[in-house]
């Protein structure tokens, strides 16, 4: 008989810890569960990697041919393809946050039903993989708008951090939410994977702002500018393409106050769904 | 002594979800139809295991041991009732839940040794005894997914045994492995109960537990039917499977 315990802990209930600042406290963790989500996606497949290149690639190309060649978009946007490219890489990084986050405690069903783990790591973990496939789509923004030209700035930059952390912020908050629903109706996910096609749309990245002011009422034009993903959207349009586009263009109004409005919202939100996530994973275990 | 459990009228209930859909809860709800069926999986359960004890939970299929287990390891949060642990706890709750198929021994020893609770130094530190204890020294960069049942029950138990829980929860392990494993494994179990550590195991090897259990639980329809003596509650068990209890 050895080993009476040194220092005795109390007596707490298992399974009540939680919320974000958890996943904070198990960062290790969650770098291992990036790295495994990382691995596990690319493991045997030819590219590894270099499919998070090729998918944005053709998905750019298609858009290109058709809507700027064929349909005359680069007649009236100069550079159309770092206009188009810059609004791609930001939107792919939210809806392949919300596809991911959304499967992320279904597709982890046996960990969590047999060993107690803060939940809100597999939410975390899913959007930073999604965080790790947007780097290359960025780094050839860069280069495709220095190619045009292009010289950084600090207003630039400002409005990069700012378009990001709406566009983080928020895809972590709908996905802590998405996911909890997901658990208990199964169909959900299809629900997200079709509003993912609206949201493509819904943001000035195929077309210019302005078709929409010219073709729908005031109130309802309120309404799209009032989208924090148009305002990321623009904000990164403001940074990599505005500067070199020598047509004049103008801006969504009031950009950088609708930007640091829509971060306030987007926090906001991300409060109210951790809230919601830490009352609904207290069932996880049971309904999955 | 110090409890290291302590179970508070503890009652668990399971609804049957009969819907899962979002078109099934809608029929369900435009037909009145009940979305749920609701039954007692614990019914007002105490328990205090006093530190430094091994405890035996014995029962029939469905009497709420397993659920017993969620409940103390935090998996599961009781309906009524309170459930407190002291100090880190860990479980072979169906040994290797955490590994992952395609990621290599090396990689899964370190994710899966993360989620049971160990820091990188720690498992950096018991690494080559944890590779040693699973026998796995050849295969530690090939995919878990080309290991044999064995050797893939070696690793997920391996891990667990050295995560040097305060209360380590054993559910259904001991049935899978190989003879000369299981040894092993009886013998580990056993050095970790003289050791001081607080252990919970459910079982249906009888011998096993009274080889290993101070103490015996004895569930019937999710409550306690007996509480005591191992070797009593093993001959409870094995009466209730002529003739039923509770």
């Amino acid at each position: 008989m050895t080993a009476v315990r040194p220092a005795v802990p109390e007596l707490v209930e298992p399974g009540r810890t939680g919320g974000l600042a958890q996943v904070l406290r198990h960062r290790y963790l969650l770098r291992l569960l990036v790295r495994r989500e990382l691995k596990a996606r690319y493991q045997g497949s030819v590219l590894g990697l270099g499919w998070s290149y090729v998918r944005p690639a053709v998905n750019f190309s298609v858009y290109f041919l058709m809507v700027g060649v064929f349909l005359k978009m680069n007649r009236n946007i100069d550079y159309f393809a770092i206009y188009l490219f810059s609004g791609m890489v930001l939107i792919n990084f939210f809806t392949e946050t919300l596809h991911s986050t959304t499967r992320s405690i279904r597709g982890n069903a046996p960990l969590i039903r047999k060993v107690y783990l803060p939940r809100e790591l597999f939410p975390a973990a899913s959007t930073l993989v999604s965080a790790v496939h947007f780097v290359p789509g960025l780094l050839i923004l860069v280069v495709g708008a220095l190619a045009t030209g292009w010289t950084p700035s600090l207003v630039g930059a400002a409005a990069i951090v700012l378009a990001l952390a709406v566009i983080a912020v928020l895809g972590l908050a709908l996905g802590l939410l998405c996911a909890a629903y997901n658990v208990f109706f199964r169909d959900f996910e299809q629900v997200i994977d079709i509003l993912n096609i609206v949201i493509v749309w819904s943001v000035p990245m195929i077309y210019p702002w302005m078709v929409v002011r010219d073709a729908v009422p005031d109130w309802a034009l309120d309404l799209y500018l009032a989208s924090p993903l148009v305002t990321a959207v623009s904000l990164f349009q403001r940074a990599f393409w505005f500067p070199a586009a020598a047509r004049p263009f103008e801006l969504p109004p009031h950009l950088f106050t609708n930007g640091v409005i829509s971060l306030a919202g987007a926090l906001l939100v991300l409060g109210l769904a951790q809230y919601v996530f830490s009352r609904k994973q207290r069932r996880f275990a049971e309904e999955l | 002594m110090t409890p290291s459990i302590v179970v508070e009228s503890a009652t668990k209930r399971f609804s049957l979800r009969h819907a899962h859909s979002i078109r099934e809860v809608t029929i369900r709800m435009l037909r009145r139809q009940s979305r749920y069926e609701r039954f007692n999986a614990l019914d007002g359960v105490s328990l205090v295991v006093e530190q430094g004890t091994t405890v035996g939970l014995l029962g029939l299929n469905g009497s709420g041991k397993s659920t017993l287990l969620k409940l103390i390891s935090g998996v599961m949060r009781p309906d009524a009732g309170r459930v407190r642990v002291r100090g880190r706890v860990a479980g072979l709750i169906d040994v290797g839940a955490g590994l992952h198929p395609e990621l290599t021994g090396r990689e899964n020893i370190f994710l899966n040794a993360a989620i049971l609770g160990m820091g990188e130094p720690e498992i950096t530190k018991k690494f080559d005894s944890i590779v040693a204890f699973a026998e796995i020294e050849r295969f530690l960069d090939t995919q878990v997914k080309f290991y044999s049942a064995g050797m893939f029950m070696r690793l997920g138990f391996s891990i667990a045994v050295h995560t040097e829980p305060d209360v380590f929860l054993i559910d259904e392990v001991m049935a899978v492995g190989d003879p000369l494993f299981r040894v092993k494994c009886r013998e580990k179990l056993r050095a970790l109960r003289a050791e001081g550590m607080t252990m919970v195991i459910v079982a249906h090897d009888i011998p096993l537990l009274k080889e290993l259990c101070h103490r015996g639980v004895l569930l019937a329809q999710g409550r306690v039917v007996f509480d005591g003596d191992i070797d009593r509650a093993a001959r409870l068990l094995v009466e209730s499977r002529t003739a039923p209890i509770g």
